[in-house]
């Protein structure tokens, strides 16, 4: 145990879903524009799941108009507001850098059939 | 000089969530409640300043003087003596107990700890130098300072010239460092930013002598 764990308790949260890279993920982001509040949805592929505790990002990749898009996520921000698994992908490494030099049809993901718990 | 310090030991450091959801980076002092063992005062010592004391240590491990010292003051022995330079004195006693609720979020404070030690560091690690370029023939000189000094006018170098030496291990000040939130329940302040020191080292915690200018003047 971690002598800081006890500060990071507070700031980690228990509502997000276990999804890996591979996965397709909608992200219901809270964007504030001036006063107004509203959520923005990223929908994408999780590319990778990076470092551990409070500290943890993952990254979901897109295709806008044409135009790859990456968005980094602090998994435990308060500014998720939820994180929805669409699909569970088939995939064999932990980093989907590959990704980004396909287009179209090769760069599908098997969809993963089994229930994973 | 400060009006308020305490002792605290450095636990590590994290990051948490503001109000506007932006991570800060903090370093977590663990502050267990010191106690005051004598009050200096400018009639009788020439200065004003606490000394303080926390957490505990046997008996039996004290010499007679320091025994005497603490049994004088009615205050069970800790691990070491710590003097906290303060203005005014008046309001504290001896076997007086401080805690982490001396402070309070958004405070601006000092930090001053031990500064871990680097051993024998060279130019580059102790005053940022360049070093020197890795090709154009360059041969087993890639981290050297370079020159130190002129030629025939002075034949010397120059007193304060920054060179290789030891580096670390000294009093470091962290100015103007923000409070983010103080625990008493848990024992824990957490300061924005980093602290010197190793984890576990001893860090005295005073407010700010230097305030911020953006304030004019007054102690936020």
């Amino acid at each position: 145990m971690h002598p800081t764990d006890v500060i990071d308790q507070d700031s980690l949260r228990s509502d997000i879903p276990g999804f890996r890279p591979g996965d397709t993920v909608r992200v219901h982001v809270r964007v504030v524009e001036g006063t107004r509040e509203r959520v923005q949805v990223f929908q994408g592929v999780v590319i990778r799941r990076q470092g551990s505790g409070v500290r943890e990002t993952f990254t979901v990749r897109k295709v806008s108009f044409g135009v790859g898009v990456e968005r980094t996520f602090p998994v435990h921000s308060p500014t998720v507001a939820r994180i929805e698994v669409v699909s569970q992908g088939d995939v064999r490494r932990a980093k989907l850098y590959y990704l980004r030099d396909r287009y179209g049809k090769a760069a599908k993901i098997k969809e993963r059939r089994t229930a994973r718990s | 000089m400060a009006t308020k310090a305490i002792v605290g030991e450095k636990v590590g450091m994290t990051q948490i969530w503001d109000d506007q959801n932006r991570a800060i980076p903090v370093t977590v002092l663990r502050v267990t409640p010191v106690r005051v063992v004598q009050v200096k005062t400018p009639e009788r010592e020439g200065y004003s300043a606490l000394q303080v004391t926390w957490g505990y240590r046997r008996r039996s491990s004290l010499n007679k003087p320091l025994l005497g010292h603490y049994e004088a003051a009615g205050v069970d022995p800790g691990r070491r003596l710590v003097e906290l330079r303060l203005d005014d004195i008046s309001e504290y006693q001896v076997g007086q107990q401080l805690g982490a609720d001396i402070w309070s979020p958004g405070e601006r404070v000092d930090a001053i700890a031990v500064s871990r030690g680097k051993g024998f560091a060279g130019g580059m690690k102790r005053h940022n130098f360049k070093g020197q370029g890795a090709s154009h023939g360059n041969h087993k000189h890639h981290r050297a300072p370079g020159s130190v000094g002129a030629c025939a006018t002075p034949a010397r170098v120059f007193k304060g010239t920054r060179m290789a030496g030891r580096m670390g291990g000294r009093r470091v000040t962290a100015l103007n460092l923000q409070v983010v939130s103080a625990d008493p329940d848990r024992e824990l302040i957490l300061l924005k930013g980093a602290v010197p020191g190793p984890r576990g080292g001893m860090v005295v915690i005073r407010d700010s002598v230097k305030v911020p200018v953006k304030t004019n003047g007054a102690r936020p």
